[in-house]
């Protein structure tokens, strides 16, 4: 059993606050990606779960140990650093050996795990190889390698695929998935990239200026943003927000209505572009086009709703051209509210 | 671009050049020379005047001992301190400063303060005697306690100069970043383990740095040795000396400084090639 529980941990670098009281469940055997934009804390939670950096609060539990205090050799788990921290006076073959070494495994059981994982990672011909003479994607696989080769319990990878082309990425990607499942490895995996977080993830934590603004299975966290952040962070083109007027449980969007929760104050629409669908000639929500981009499977569609900027996924054959007003029907029930004055989603009905 | 004059960088070297050419390839030539010359031909008989002398052996012995004794223990010493410092969040760089006032005093003032501890009526045997634990003074620096004066020469030595150790191995230290023994440690290493497998050879080439520059000043060692121990504890460098100044023979001087130059170029040669770093293994 090795699960993670991190209760509320805050972290403090000077006056700077880090991490604001972050809290994580990441059940046994689960892939967790955390997602989020740059100096978002992933990092720095990372590091607290592995026992380099110290929390100023909270705790850490790792298979319901309390490991808050504990060093971090001694916390069961094994890491991918954002910058590799391969050994550069050691081969490729005695940085994935390092751990097991250190467990003082013997010599074939050694030399079967490195050959394992760095056949894994497509580094097997570079094993007597220095670091120094790898390429950046090479070393970040030879980091890989030496975090897999020891069979963690836990393994904590801060984008440890960064720094592959878009083909190896997604291969690698396949690839460890598959190891990690099969193992039944607990892993929480940092990114940026969006898609990798939802190919990869059983469920995805979105990161913002310190906290977690959401955690939920990749459907959900696309379908359902908890907050504007979340909605504007995924997908591709992201959500669109409307300023809308609400009165008696209706939303006027130029001669168009949508059903509307209650609630007072200004509110936002979030809009999937992908979830509004045109409408020749109906009476939906208007949208002026402005430019039509053809992205082969399917266009998009950039111009402007109520005056407010706002993206249309339509598809490819559809006849649109730029100036062009066209109405577009929504199903309300893939419809986002959010309330304008905190960001935060309303409940659904 | 325009083809860059070939002859500015000559130019710009040559002060250098020159300097080094007047103040420092000259006199070695001039010394070499005057070594392997008796009156106007090549001989080796100051050579041989310095072999069969009294003091040769036993100043080459010396010299020997006290670089072997002190150059290991100023290492130990400065990495153990380099790592202590290293590790401080605050005060590292009053530490630091603390650490190498000793830097700052003079070899010649720093054996004086060490003979004023030590000399007959020094500061040790008045406290050992206030103690009641000697009955009166005690020589420790003379002819008949050599080991004493030995030791005594060595702590002054180790006192005076392990700072310098210690400035190279803390540069060395900042210079390797703190990533890579984090993720030993998460690996499983211990402090020790880290410490031997990790930061020990990443510090590889600052060591070899320090070791080179502190045998070579420890084969020179002379102004600590003369303020403790005079001539009753003859070391090669206060051997040229004293053929320089008081039998007022240079040739057997100059015998000693060459003699000296090739033991250090010899211990140079041989941390270069112990110690080298493969240019792959760099981080
Ligand atoms: N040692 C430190 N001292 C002071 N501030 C720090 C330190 N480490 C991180 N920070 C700050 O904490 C915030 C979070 O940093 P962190 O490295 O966790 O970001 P991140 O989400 O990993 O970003 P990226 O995606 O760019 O790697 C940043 O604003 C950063 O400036
Ligand atoms: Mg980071």
């Amino acid at each position: 059993m090795a699960d993670i529980v991190i209760d509320r941990v805050v972290k403090e670098f000077g006056s700077f606050r880090a991490l604001q009281e972050v809290s994580l469940t990441v059940r046994d055997g689960e892939f967790v990606a955390l997602l989020g934009p740059s100096g978002c804390g992933k990092t720095t939670l990372l590091r607290i779960i592995a026992g380099l950096e110290k929390q100023n609060a909270g705790r850490v539990v790792i298979g319901g140990r309390d490991v808050s205090d504990l060093a971090p050799r001694r916390r069961g788990l094994a890491m991918v650093f954002q910058n590799y921290a391969v050994f550069p006076h050691m081969t490729v073959f005695e940085n994935v050996a390092f751990g097991l070494r250190m467990q003082k495994a013997p010599q074939a059981e050694v030399k079967r795990k490195v050959e394992r994982a760095a056949s894994l990672l497509h580094i097997d011909s570079y094993l007597d190889r220095y670091p120094a003479k790898l390429s950046g994607g090479q070393r970040q696989r030879v980091a890989v390698a030496r975090a897999l080769a020891v069979e963690p319990a836990v393994l904590l990878m801060d984008e440890p695929l960064s720094n592959l082309d878009a083909l190896l990425r997604l291969e690698m990607r396949t690839e460890l998935k598959a190891v990690l499942r099969e193992a039944g490895t607990t892993t929480i995996y940092v990114t940026h990239d969006q898609t990798e977080a939802m190919g990869l993830a059983d469920r995805i934590a979105v990161m913002y200026g310190g906290k977690i603004d959401q955690i939920g299975t990749p459907l959900e966290v696309y379908a359902t943003p908890a907050t504007r952040f979340v909605g504007g962070f995924l997908g591709s083109p992201p959500m669109n927000f409307i300023k809308v007027r609400c009165a008696q449980g209706m939303a006027r969007i130029g001669e168009a209505a949508v059903p509307c929760p209650p609630a007072d104050g200004e509110l936002e629409l979030g809009l999937r572009g992908e979830d509004a669908s045109l409408d020749p000639g109906g009476s939906g929500i208007p949208f002026d086009v402005r430019v039509v981009e053809p992205m082969g499977s399917h266009l998009l569609l950039t111009g402007s709703i109520d005056g407010q900027l706002a993206r249309i996924v339509a598809p490819p054959t559809a006849h649109v051209t730029a100036g062009e007003r066209v109405a577009l029907t929504v199903d309300p029930s893939r419809l986002t509210w959010i309330d304008g004055a905190t960001g935060r989603a309303l409940a659904r009905a | 671009m325009p083809a860059r004059t070939s002859w500015i960088p000559y130019a710009l070297i040559a002060p250098s050049v020159v300097f080094l050419g007047a103040f420092f390839l000259i006199p070695l030539v001039q010394t070499i020379w005057l070594s392997f010359s008796a009156g106007d031909e090549l001989s080796l008989a100051n050579y041989e005047r310095m072999v069969n002398d009294l003091n040769f052996s036993l100043a080459v012995r010396n010299t020997f001992l006290l670089t072997l004794v002190v150059v290991p223990v100023q290492v130990v010493l400065a990495l153990a301190m380099a790592t202590m410092v290293s590790k401080l969040e605050k005060g590292r760089d009053i530490a630091l400063w603390i650490l190498t006032i000793p830097l700052g005093i003079s070899d010649l003032a720093a054996g004086l303060a060490w003979l004023a501890l030590l000399q007959n009526t020094g500061y040790l045997n008045s406290a050992l005697y206030a103690l009641g634990l000697i009955p009166g003074p005690v020589g420790w620096l003379s002819q008949e306690t050599p080991w004493s004066l030995f030791f005594a020469i060595a702590a002054a030595e180790v006192w005076r100069a392990t700072a310098i150790v210690l400035v190279i191995l803390i540069a060395g230290l900042q210079l390797i970043p703190k990533e890579f023994s984090e993720a030993a440690e998460i690996f499983g290493a211990r402090p020790w383990t880290r410490f031997r497998r990790i930061t020990l050879p990443l510090l590889k080439p600052s060591l070899q740095s320090a070791l080179i520059l502190r045998t070579v000043l420890a084969f020179e060692v002379f102004a600590v040795v003369y303020a403790l121990g005079g001539r009753n504890f003859p070391v090669l460098a206060g051997e040229a000396y004293t053929w320089q100044n008081e039998n007022q023979n240079y040739g057997v001087a100059a015998a000693y400084a060459v003699l000296i130059m090739a033991i250090s170029l010899a211990a140079t040669a041989v941390y270069l090639r112990v110690l080298r770093t493969r240019p792959e293994q760099l981080p």
